[in-house]
């Protein structure tokens, strides 16, 4: 699904990312961890396409296709997602409002109709209540005033919304107690199935007691240091990250 | 019967048709220059009694004693007043044989509003279409209105046939010589609308400008004059809610209202006069004087969406003269390229218990000024009045412009006046974020404008506000690239 080939990226032309490797497949959970500063949300932002982040070096490929240069609402068209670690406020603008201007977006751009209008209301109430939402909640602005934790929480609701192929959640546990993170992460386990992959971006260990990744990579100065099974976050949970530097 | 605006809207594309083509194509444009036997050239055109005349003559030479003022925050070249024609009828400014002729770019946005085809035509100007005029639709209108008592007419036809009501009230609110600009509209205004409400009637409908096809083309000094009687209520709807590329230069308009006790007006406008192009060539000068009074326990609310005009000059204002009055005052004013718009309220507090609320949202992109500047001004009387303003600007890039300038004046000591404001800008990080969820950057920019913009788009007719989210859409297309 995503085949990222050296990657190698910088900010104002200072290096962060020094050539990353990376194989994501169907139905695949990966965790990326490292310690702060690592690379870990410039890497997401890449993938996602954000413009402040130059690629300097090497390839995206999404199903195939190299996405380098596509733009980021193209790369969202074709199925991938970023959970933002810190999502931004739209002042005047519903959650539900946002999330139908989305949906139709993304269909418009695949030459599908819009979605109507019932038809979207039935599937934001049974989304909504996987995540266990209220539905003032969606009445709200986007995330102007949420709690951390309701920030977080609305980002797994626009996934479930969406249903993309590729979801990449970067540091979507911080600034949630540990009964929102597990609503968080049922969510995204009842949303994975064998067609599309999840890539999970922590600092910490926790998260991924709920969802559990198939293979575990440690990102340091800019680069993947090491790759393993689950079993290697419990081992950096225990060791520390100095333990790979 | 009552009509929604829709199947007015529909009946009146379709009688066009069955009326065929009237092409009144009126040589009858007056030559350049203004002088006392112009101005009664004028009136004698519109069949005005002398009082009208006499009326309009004492405003000329108030108007020339004046000089056009330069406080506001606006630069362009003055227009030369004698070099502009006072009087041109309705309909002489068609100049297109076909929509060809037409310029794209101004197809492609009414395309985008969704107007039809014969309509475009209307709108453009296009000769053979501008016949709109239909009197069928103007009657049943008329007489939906009229077993109400209600009187919705053109200012002429006002002065032939409801004179007392027009002697009394016209410049009532605004005196001839209060400014530069209503003193020129006084002493020539071409056409405009009146409207009279009786006593606690309440409008059935939506009034609107749009109805009053034969008013079309008659926009350059245009005269208002709103009656609402003690307990009644009415909406009225000004501008039409596409961007006609009018020809004039100079536009003065001056609007009265007028709600006695217990009465209420909602007066909404969208103004999209052509803006001007790209480079911040032609466009239109808006200067326009609209204000209302208001009398015991009454209420006047202003609501207004500016997306035209190369420079806009205007301060829809309320007198609470009467106690416990509301005047409100809910405007966005979008700016870009090289627009100038000058515009806000005042509030004049004279009676007892008044209240005001003023929401003015600012956009500016391009290089495009974008100032407020209002006053609230509770007089000594004027116990326990209340305001509260909210003046927030919203920046799109960094070579435009967002200015505030707040007058606050207060002469009794038990006013409680509010002022809040805040200046932001759209930011890459709520760009990209959208983007991520699929949404391209215009639409990106139109949904955090419509945002920003919602407190008062709330407060238009629902139809209208449609409209209006697609003219803000529009108007700052390209600002962001």
């Amino acid at each position: 699904m995503l085949t990222i080939d050296n990657l190698h990226v910088s900010i104002d032309g200072k290096a962060i990312l020094n050539g990353i490797n990376l194989d994501v497949r169907a139905g695949e959970v990966h965790a990326i961890m490292g310690p702060n500063g690592s690379g870990k949300s410039t890497l997401s932002a890449a993938v996602a396409g954000n413009e402040s982040y130059e690629v300097v070096k090497g390839d995206i490929l999404f199903k195939g296709e190299n996405i380098i240069e596509l733009a980021p609402e193209e790369r969202a068209h074709k199925g991938i997602f970023l959970s933002f670690q810190y999502p931004i406020e739209i002042p005047g603008i519903s959650v539900t409002n946002f999330i139908k201007t989305s949906i139709n977006s993304n269909l418009k751009a695949r030459g599908e109709d819009e979605m109507p209008a019932n038809k979207m209301l039935k599937k934001i109430r049974e989304k909504a209540s996987l995540l266990e939402i209220d539905s003032k909640f969606l009445s709200r602005s986007l995330n102007e005033g949420f709690s951390g934790g309701e920030k977080k929480r609305n980002e797994i609701f626009q996934m479930a919304m969406l249903e993309p192929s590729l979801a990449i959640l970067d540091e979507t546990d911080s600034g949630l107690d540990i009964d929102a993170l597990k609503v968080v992460a049922n969510g995204v386990n009842k949303l994975k199935n064998k067609d599309n992959a999840v890539i999970v971006i922590t600092h910490y260990q926790r998260l991924l007691d709920y969802i559990v990744p198939d293979y575990v990579h440690v990102l340091n100065k800019g680069k993947i240091v090491k790759s393993g099974g689950k079993e290697l976050a419990h081992e950096l949970e225990e060791k520390g990250y100095d333990w790979i530097k | 019967m009552a009509y929604t605006e829709e199947e007015l809207k529909k009946e009146l594309e379709t009688q066009e048709y069955e009326y065929g083509f009237v092409t009144e194509i009126d040589a009858d444009t007056f030559s350049k220059g203004l002088s006392e036997n112009v101005v009664r050239a004028i009136s004698k055109r519109k069949e005005e009694p002398n009082w009208m005349t006499e009326w309009r003559l004492t405003a000329y030479r108030h108007w020339k004693k004046m000089k056009e003022p330069n406080w506001a925050n606006v630069k362009y070249a003055k227009p030369d007043f004698q070099e502009i024609s006072y009087y041109s009828a309705p309909k002489s400014k068609d100049k297109y044989e076909s929509l060809d002729e037409v310029d794209p770019e101004l197809l492609k946005t009414f395309e985008k509003l969704g107007i039809s085809v014969s309509e475009q035509k209307k709108l453009a100007g296009v000769a053979v279409d501008i016949v709109v005029d239909s009197v069928s639709v103007a009657t049943t209108f008329r007489e939906t209105l009229s077993k109400k008592g209600i009187i919705f007419c053109s200012i002429s036809e006002a002065i032939r046939e409801y004179p007392d009501l027009v002697k009394k009230y016209i410049g009532s609110v605004i005196p001839r010589k209060d400014n530069f600009y209503s003193a020129l509209n006084s002493a020539v205004f071409s056409d405009g609308s009146f409207c009279y409400i009786p006593k606690g009637v309440r409008c059935p409908m939506e009034l609107s400008t749009y109805f009053r096809i034969n008013q079309a083309g008659t926009g350059q000094f245009e005269r208002t004059l709103v009656i609402a009687d003690k307990g009644s209520y009415v909406s009225y709807l000004e501008g039409c809610t596409a961007p006609s590329r009018d020809e004039n230069q100079l536009h003065a308009a001056v609007v009265e209202l007028i709600a006695l006790d217990d009465a209420e007006i909602k007066y909404s406008t969208v103004q999209n006069w052509y803006p001007g192009n790209k480079n911040g060539k032609g466009g239109v000068y808006n200067f326009v004087t609209k204000r209302g009074i208001c009398h015991e326990n009454s209420k006047i609310s202003w609501t207004q969406v500016e997306t035209g005009s190369a420079v806009t000059w205007k301060y829809p204002s309320c007198i609470l003269k009467g106690d416990n009055s509301i005047g409100e005052f809910y405007s966005i004013a979008v700016t870009n390229n090289y627009q100038q718009a000058d515009t806000g309220t005042k509030m004049i507090h004279l009676g007892k218990n008044t209240k005001s609320t003023i929401i003015s949202k600012g956009i500016s992109a391009g290089k495009s000024h974008n100032s407020y500047r209002g006053l609230v001004q509770v007089n000594p009387k004027a116990e326990n009045a209340r305001n509260f303003s909210q003046c927030d600007s919203l920046l799109m890039g960094n070579k435009c412009g967002a200015h505030t300038f707040p007058y606050i004046e207060v002469k009794n000591n038990t006013a409680m006046v509010e002022h809040e404001a805040s200046t932001s800008k759209i930011g890459e990080d709520q760009i990209f974020y959208c983007n991520q969820r699929g949404i391209d950057t215009e639409k990106a920019i139109a949904l955090i404008v419509n945002g920003f913009s919602k407190e008062v788009l709330n407060k238009l007719p629902m139809e209208f506000a449609v409209e209006a989210q697609k003219l803000l859409e529009i108007s700052l297309e390209g600002s962001v690239g």
